[in-house]
Formats: structure tokens, sequence, C-alpha cells
């Protein structure tokens, strides 16, 4: 058994951000982390993010997982468990955790949970041959791996992940057949849907993916024009050839630690689906217990960055380690507000809103 | 069809952020093709002139004073949405410049011929590759090229012509 003040699951962008809130206010931290490096999905993003100056605007995604990783590795007080699981987090506030083949426990005094999200699944025919796949595990193949996935895909969803998705790949030299999009809008920022247009990657609204055609592997698709009620229109049935079908139909929050350890739950379909009932503080209804980033309610990562930092505040001030508590929240939380004032955050403001009031 | 709907601005929304023409007689002039409120402010840094006005709430668009810009190109290259663009008229008799951001390997050579694409990937003409800056890797490289006058508004993206044998990008590492 080993103990310390915070522990933080995942180390993505909310949870290096937590992380390192916690750890620079003294408190002892151990990041736990399934992948072989710290970063989440930052470590394949390629493009520049959008965000304040505050939170490496205009930075590449990959790059502010190396400034925030370089930035924990100058702290003494953290340590970095790789490839290890959380399996489970109980009353006695020890988290069990896999680890180099052993079981391990860590005793805590808080517990943040920045696990991220999920991708979503689409049903169709055939949705289980080889060569669908997950946008972002394209992402992670062509990105990470330096494999590309195939030499012409069919993305469906025009949200920001697919948009980029589609970008990257033709960075990499793949063909994008199209976009489809379900929706009669484009879910992305218009920025990056003018960005593959330009490059001649057509994109059709108010369209989606009827089956998936191949015996072995991905041999073409076939798309539909969707009506006003979402359904295919028979008759407007077009072959796509292909040999990979993207899916970059939205995110689920990953959320298992925190239904385990007995945190509130409630279904918030703005936010991406189950998210815990938090204070603005970010700490679940299990005290000591908090969230930050996707696991909180599916955003950009600019505001993964700041739950993450307010998690990390909220742990330490829970300890009695930050005096100027007060004023550092509020400054996160102003930042935070002013992100998602605009246009595009109308649906996560509207999930938060009925999030809060559970607690009212 | 909207942006919204196509991901491609409408002639409206172009010629609303078009700098007026005594602005563009002068010389190079930066065009922020930026319609949609998203929370972003890397232009507003990016601008050592002041040309890009200070933002009241970060989702705001970038109001530029035409007045301070010089077209450099700074903020060509870091807008993370690559929707800057800086058009120079005056650069030869029947000749514009333009500088457009371009994130594809191999870059394109000094000199060489490549095709130009409008806002929807269209090839609506032919330009030449003057310069090539910000080679570093992790830079948005911008691209200068040379196209007819009358492309300069609606040109937006080059795609490089298939070479027999193409040329090293000096080092470049693929990105």
């Amino acid at each position: 058994m080993t103990t310390c003040d915070v522990v933080v699951v995942g180390g993505g962008p909310a949870g290096l951000c937590a992380a390192l809130a916690a750890s620079e206010h003294g408190a002892t931290v151990c990041i736990v982390d399934r992948q072989d490096r710290l970063g989440g999905q930052l470590v394949k993003q390629t493009h520049k993010f959008f965000g304040s100056k505050d939170e490496l605007a205009g930075t590449r995604g990959f790059e502010i997982a190396r400034i925030l990783s370089e930035r924990l590795a100058r702290l003494e007080n953290v340590t970095v468990l790789l490839e290890a699981t959380a399996l489970g987090y109980y009353p006695d506030n020890v988290l069990a955790v896999e680890h180099e083949g052993l079981f391990k426990k860590i005793r805590t005094s808080s517990l943040i949970v920045s696990t991220g999200a999920s991708e979503r699944m689409l049903p169709f025919p055939n949705n289980d041959l080889p060569g669908v796949y997950g946008a972002g595990a394209a992402q992670t193949l062509m990105n990470l791996h330096g494999v590309r996935p195939g030499d012409t895909v069919l993305m469906v969803g025009a949200g920001n992940i697919g948009l980029i998705v589609s970008y990257q790949l033709r960075q990499a030299g793949v063909n994008v057949a199209a976009v489809v999009e379900a929706a009669p809008v484009i879910g992305g920022y218009a920025v990056h849907a003018s960005k593959i247009r330009r490059i001649g990657i057509p994109v059709l609204t108010r369209h989606s993916v009827k089956e998936v055609l191949g015996r072995e592997t991905v041999e073409g698709a076939v798309i539909w024009q969707l009506d006003a009620s979402w359904q295919g229109l028979p008759g407007t049935e077009r072959r796509v050839p292909c040999d990979v079908v993207c899916l970059a139909t939205g995110l689920t929050p990953l959320v298992e630690l925190l239904w385990q350890a007995g945190c509130r739950m409630k279904r918030v379909p703005e936010l991406g689906g189950h998210v815990p009932v938090t204070g603005e503080d970010m700490q679940t209804t299990v005290p000591g217990v908090f969230v930050a980033g996707d696991a909180a309610g599916v955003e950009e990562a600019s505001a993964a960055m700041l739950t993450g930092r307010l998690a990390g505040l909220g742990a330490v001030h829970g300890l009695g380690l930050c005096p100027e508590y007060e004023r550092l929240s509020k400054e996160a939380r102003r930042n935070l507000a002013s992100l998602r004032t605009g246009p595009t955050s109308d649906k996560v403001r509207a999930g938060l809103k009925k999030l809060e009031e559970v607690l009212q | 069809m909207t942006l919204a709907e196509t991901g491609i601005p409408s002639a409206e929304q172009v010629k609303s952020c078009y700098p007026p023409a005594e602005v563009r007689g002068r010389g190079p002039v930066a065009v922020f093709e930026c319609f949609q409120r998203i929370p972003c402010d890397p232009c507003y840094w990016a601008c050592p002139r002041g040309a890009v006005l200070e933002f009241q709430d970060i989702n705001d668009l970038p109001r530029v004073d035409w007045a301070r810009c010089n077209g450099c190109g700074l903020c060509v290259a870091r807008c993370p949405g690559l929707a800057v663009f800086v058009v120079d008229e005056t650069y030869a008799p029947g000749e514009g410049l333009l500088k457009l951001p371009h994130e594809f390997y191999p870059l394109p050579a000094e000199g060489e011929v490549v095709d130009a694409l409008d806002r929807g990937g269209s090839r609506v003409g032919e330009a030449r590759v003057v310069r090539v800056v910000g080679k570093r890797r992790g830079d948005t490289p911008v691209v200068w090229i040379a196209v007819d006058k009358s492309l300069l508004r609606d040109v937006r993206a080059i795609a490089i012509r298939p070479r027999a044998v193409r040329p090293r990008d000096g080092g470049e590492s693929r990105v």
C-alpha cells in the first residue's frame, strides 16, 4: 500500500492540468494512465488548438502534451504509473490499480477521475468488417504509429473529429471520398470544414451510411440521403468505393469508475451520456472524488484543461494546501465560462444547466 | 446553401471580410475568413503591429485595422483555423500575390507551377510558387503564389501536380 494526497486517473489534458494544479500546491500526486505515455488524446493531435493563450492556443495538440508533461517532470512530488489500469475505488479511500502485473493499492485523500470519453458505434449492416474504424483509431494508427489505415476513406460524421481526421488523412496521403453527416448542418467548426472543402473533400449533410459492402474487409459503402425525420430515403442510395469507413459519430464519457465509487450520476444527452453530478469545484457527490475533462461531459480540450485545473485546485483546497483557492478557482471558472459563451457551446451550456438543476 | 451546410463561405461573407479597394491598392493586406464565433484568439497575439484589434470576448470575430496591416503574413501561420490569407494586388501588372497556409508535404518548390483551387476545391487556374516560408517542423508553412489578378479573391488552396521525380524538401521530416 502506498499513500499520496491526490490520485489522478487518466493523464490527458484534464488529468495533466489537475496534477499540475495539485502538485504546484505541495500535494503528493500520483497519475495512473493506461497508455505507455502521458497526454491522452493530445499525443495524436497534429493540428493547432483553439482556445486562449493560457491554454496554449495555437499550439499543436501533441506539443501541448509535451509541454504539460515537462512541467510535471520538474515537480518532485509527482509519480506516474504508466500502462496501469484503475480497477476500483473503495470507501476506505483506497484505489486499486493493476500495474506491471501486480495488484496495487494506493491510499489517497482525493481522487480525480479524468478518464475521458470513448467513441460511439453506429448500427448498420457489416459494421463489424475489418476496415470499419472509429475515427480516433484511424488517427492513432497514422499519427502515432505511422500506419496508413487504407487508401480511400468514407468519413461518417462532420463534427470536429470527423473534419480534423479527414484533413489529417489527406495530410498522410489517404484519399477521403466524402464526409457524410446525418444532421442538416455541419457540427464541427466552420474553419475545419472550410479547410477540407478547399482541398476537394465533399461534405454531404443529411446523408448517412446505409451499409458497408465486402466479405472479408471493406470493399465499399452505400450512402443515402436522410429525410427531415432522419430516415433513409429509398432511391437515393449511392455506392462509394472505399476500403475504410471511419465513424466520428460522437463521444460518450468514460465514467465506470465514478459509478463504482458511488457517485450520483445523471444522463445528460448534451454532455454525451451519463455524467456525475458535481458542484462548481468539480467535486462529485462522494466527498473527495472529483471529475475533470470529458468524463464530466464531452467538450473541447481547452475546457478539459480548465476543468482539470479546477479539480486539482479543489482537491488541494480540501487538504488545506491552497490558501488562495478563492482567487485561483474564480479565475479558472471565469476563463472556463468565457470559453463556453459562444454559439458552439450552446449544447454544453444546456447540459450543464440540467446538471445544476439536480443540486437545487 | 450556407457555410454551416457546405463548409464554404457565401459570396456575401467573402465580400464582408474582403478589404476595400483603396486598402488593396496600397499593397499586401490580410483577409480574415473567420465567420463563426468560436473561443480562439491567437491572431490577436500574432500581430506585432496591433492590426488585429483586442478581443472583448474570446469568441469575438477578429476585427482588423487595415491602416496597421502590412500583409506580413505572421497571422496566416498562426491561425489554428487556417482562415487567414494575404492578398497583394500591387505585386505585378496583371498578376497578384497570394500568401496561403499549406500543411501538406512535400512542399512545393519555388518557381513550381501548381493548380490553383477555390474554396470548394475546384481548379480555377494555375499559380506560380514564389516563396515558401516556415519550413521548420511544426510551423504552418505559408506558400506565396503569383496568380492572375482576377483570381486573387477566389483562390484559397493549391494542389501540386504529379511529378516524375520529386525533389526532397531540404531534410524536412513528415508531420
